[in-house]
């Protein structure tokens, strides 16, 4: 039995599938999916890839950031198909070292923001030159956090940004 | 760490292999009888596990303060959202999708929805009047002293709801194991669960274990809550004997679970032509929803905190709350406090610009001094100095020379206009009067076999860093590396109860049992007070050396401080052990081709009696305004039949990170002889003060009356055109 498909927002569920290849966390991963699929759901309950979090499912939040190509996207926006052949990182490729500004400048309490918000700030720290022409608090407007106020979030990249020009991770 | 690197395991992080997935259907109407509910019969609902008021073994109720609200409604909805029927399919996606293709057919009846109207005869629901709980605090002769008094200034403020939106929306996983029902999930209070799941199961505590999972934050909205989607995910496992996911989606979130009450604050207050309060005469009327929930304490909290941080002889607070056929208001950081404050605050702006008294020199002369009385005739005598706090913010935001140059550049800037406004407040931290009598909180410390501690309390972490506080705490305490001392996860088969995670309780009440009961191992090890660090942890590899030897467990129960006295029958008393003391200025810029008001500046400085983390603390503080912030000028709410109709983070609004100025926080400490290294509580404090201070700000830049919050861009744009219309009259 399937419920049929009666809301012209929701896609259809078609039991057709589609193969794609795309590289993960820098391994080549071969996936099967529904053509509806989104890519947060994929990672989420079909790799068990736990660490990107639905917060909205619209693309508001930004719970859901992982990197596509190199560049921030909401992960809930993005149907998994479109990924193939191109380059996805989660929160899960990060390299814990890289972390520690986050951890010591209270850019995280409850955590669920977390994992999009260390996703954007790598992203923003890889391309630096984005500070020549925009705020930090203009960048990270596209992850809500709820529980510090972002100053904690702002001073931490701060802190990032510091800690590689003097060439330490503190 | 876990929670950058992604590890940290929620609640819809669990492993979902072999588990339903269930959802919930829904009342379309705000009151009325169901006639029916009606299946799809295109669909072959063999498929489905289904659960009604029908499958409920014990009592239709889920409880906390009464047996009032039901888990499901049984024949009869008292608000839009209320749940009805449960389904749960092995996919996610068709279980949603069914749950729109059941029908609850209701044969309406006319709604109460307007809080501050008299019911008429038919809208009664709750005794005779729909009141829900009626608090009345007297003190002095009120009508003499406004009789008196030769000024008098009367007032009306309103404050909208507020969603908690912590981002993890809420989530409960149930599974059966062996005779035991398991709850997993997030939420603040786990006893809590367990004590509105006895009844409705018709199991005693043995079986049933609640588990809190990693909470991804909470703000209150995961007090009362959680129990309802546990008591769900348990009928929908004990139905099917398979494990039950029931996670909300954010849509659903929003509209269906509890939210800040809506409010409406009066004064009449007296002064006389030096600025002195003769008399204070407030009313405060709740929004209280559907069912009873919390709102008689969030009505005390309100009440008790009315009369402000001012010393005054006569006084008379007169607070309701109201039955509405609402989606139930509840528990939310600040708990009525916020909206008593906005009403006072406010209202303290409005009194001095009548005596042409510059809003902070009048505060000065009404704060109370050590020996005098609060509202409730609390005695006030714990060597804070209130004035140092006021002060401190002033001089912080260089108050009265920043008020010149505001005056100048409003006087030169016709579409940007800028203000600059104050609050000063109070906070009584853990629960009201007599309460934490009543919780009777109980903390354990065991001894660990590699010489080592384990803290176990009930008191949650959900970001505020309650695992970083006991850890620090009982490393202290005991002289112990922080390495050797671990945090068990809230378990009520393995934690005793140390009562809710709320009211800004943890760090000051349980931290202090955390170390109490330390003290208490430490006898029990037959080491003296004095013993620090390897003695202690030397005594316990000793202690476990022995073949055979049984677990080593400190313990410490709550025990009201001989100080704090309270007569719950008339109001009057010690409210709260202790008080936090703030003055928060907010510095706004309002763009008059759009109305939008952006806050530039925010200073916070607080008396907390000791900083136990100054990163977790300043966090607290400074999360808290951001929400403050938020609920003063951006979130606003659609209402239809009592629910909610913005339920998407698309246009229910919460600030981001450019929406905010740097929050500067400071602190100054005065020990309190009863908290965790002589800490006050903190959690909500910071809720108290954004809103009057923003709308003291705004009404400083543009004149207008600024009564009611959110002060949206349309709701300023319309009192702004009205000042020009009755200026042009």
């Amino acid at each position: 039995m399937s419920v049929p498909h009666r809301s012209a927002g929701d896609l259809p569920v078609t039991g057709d599938t589609i193969a794609i290849r795309c590289l993960l966390n820098g391994v080549e991963t071969e996936l099967e999916v529904d053509p509806g699929e989104r890519l947060l759901d994929t990672l989420r309950y079909g790799l068990g890839l736990t660490g990107t979090k639905e917060g909205c499912a619209e693309g508001e939040c930004g719970a859901c950031t992982v990197l596509l190509d190199g560049l921030p996207v909401n992960s809930c926006l993005v149907l998994t198909f479109q990924v193939a052949d191109r380059r996805v990182e989660t929160v899960e490729s990060l390299d814990e070292a890289l972390l520690a500004p986050f951890l010591a400048g209270g850019a995280t309490q409850c955590g669920a923001c977390t994992p999009g918000v260390v996703m954007t700030a790598t992203w923003l720290l890889a391309n630096r030159d984005l500070l020549s022409s925009h705020r930090i608090r203009e960048l990270m407007a596209g992850n809500l956090c709820r529980c510090t106020g972002y100053d904690g979030i702002v001073q931490s990249i701060e802190r990032a940004l510091g800690a590689d020009e003097r060439g330490d991770t503190e | 760490m876990a929670k950058l690197t992604g590890r940290e395991l929620y609640v819809d992080d669990l492993p979902s292999a072999d588990h339903l997935w269930g959802a919930t259907v829904r009342s379309p109407s705000p009151r009325g009888r169901i006639t029916a509910v009606e299946f799809d019969p295109s669909i072959d609902w063999s498929e489905f596990v289904i659960v009604t008021a029908d499958d409920i073994p014990g009592r239709n109720a889920v409880f906390l303060m009464e047996y009032d609200q039901p888990a499901l409604a049984d024949g009869y909805v008292r608000h839009v959202h209320e749940p009805v029927v449960l389904l749960a399919h092995p996919s996610r996606d068709i279980v949603r999708r069914a749950a729109a293709l059941v029908t609850v057919r209701v044969e309406l009846e006319a709604p109460v929805l307007d809080f501050c109207a008299v019911p008429e005869a038919g809208g009664i629901q709750h005794g005779t009047d729909n009141v829900l709980k009626h608090i009345l605090i007297e003190k002095g002769d009120i009508e003499a002293a406004l009789a008196a008094a030769p000024i008098v200034v009367e007032g009306e403020y309103f404050t909208g709801s507020q969603e908690h939106v912590y981002l993890e929306t809420q989530g409960m996983r149930a599974h059966v194991d062996g005779d035991v029902l398991v709850i997993q999930g997030s939420m603040q209070c786990p006893y809590y669960v367990v004590k509105a799941l006895v009844p409705l199961l018709d199991r005693d505590e043995a079986g049933i274990r609640v588990i809190q999972t990693a909470t991804g934050g909470g703000f209150g909205g995961k007090e009362e809550y959680p129990s309802m989607i546990a008591a769900h995910a348990a009928l929908l496992s004990l139905k099917s004997g398979r494990p039950v996911k029931l996670i909300y989606d954010r849509w659903e979130d929003l509209a269906v679970t509890t939210k800040r009450h809506p409010s409406r604050v009066r004064h009449r207050t007296g002064v006389d032509s030096d600025g002195r309060l003769l008399a204070q005469d407030i009313e405060i009327v709740l929004d209280g929803g559907a069912y009873v929930t919390l709102s008689p304490v969030v009505l005390s909290r309100a009440v008790i905190h009315a009369g402000g941080p001012y010393a005054c002889d006569a006084v008379r607070i007169d607070g309701r709350a109201m039955l509405t056929n609402s989606a139930p208001f509840g528990a939310f950081r600040g708990f009525g406090a916020p909206q008593a404050f906005f009403g006072l605050e406010r209202h303290m702006d409005v009194v001095a610009a009548r005596l042409a008294m510059d809003p902070a020199a009048f505060r000065r002369v009404n704060l109370i001094r050590d020996g005098q009385q609060t509202g409730t005739s609390q005695t006030i005598s714990d060597g804070a100095d209130r004035l140092e706090v006021l002060d401190t913010a002033l001089a912080a935001c260089r108050w009265g020379t920043r008020r010149e140059q505001i005056r100048r550049h409003n006087e030169s800037h016709p579409l940007a206009k800028r203000g600059l406004g104050l609050a000063v407040f109070h906070h009584g931290a853990g629960f009201t009067g007599n309460g934490e009598v009543m919780l009777q909180s109980v903390v354990h410390v065991a001894a660990t076999p590699r010489g080592g501690v384990e803290v176990r309390a009930a008191s949650v972490e959900m970001g505020q860093g309650t695992t970083t506080i006991f850890t620090q705490l009982a490393a202290e305490r005991l002289g112990l590396d922080p390495d050797t001392v671990e945090v068990a996860q809230p378990d009520t088969h393995r934690v005793p109860d140390s009562g809710p995670s709320v009211a800004s309780r943890t760090a000051m009440v349980v931290g202090y049992l955390v170390e109490q009961a330390c003290d208490d191992l430490r006898r029990r090890l037959g080491l003296t007070d004095a013993a620090r660090g390897d003695a202690v942890a030397e005594a316990i590899r000793t202690w476990y050396a022995a073949p055979g030897q049984e677990e080593l467990v400190g313990e410490a129960t709550y025990l009201q401080p001989s100080h704090v006295e309270w007569d719950e029958e008339t109001y009057r008393g010690d409210a709260y052990g202790a008080f936090a003391w703030a003055a928060y200025v907010a510095e706004v810029e309002v763009d008059l081709k759009t109305y939008s008001t952006r806050v530039t500046d925010f200073v916070a400085v607080q008396e907390i009696g000791r900083v136990l983390n100054q990163t977790l603390a300043t966090g607290q503080i400074q999360g808290g305004v951001a929400q403050g912030i938020g609920w003063a000028l951006l979130e606003d709410f659609s209402w239809r039949d009592g629910a909610m109709q913005n339920c998407q983070l698309t246009n229910y609004i919460i600030p981001t990170s450019d929406d905010l100025p740097p929050i500067r926080v400071e602190f100054l400490e005065t020990p309190y002889s009863h908290g965790a290294q002589g800490a006050k509580g903190i959690g909500e404090l910071p809720m108290d003060g954004p809103g009057p201070a923003i709308a003291n700000a705004v009404a400083h830049a543009l004149g207008v009356p600024a009564v009611a919050i959110p002060l949206t861009p349309e709701r300023l744009m319309a009192e702004h055109d009205g000042l020009a219309a009755r200026e042009a009259s």
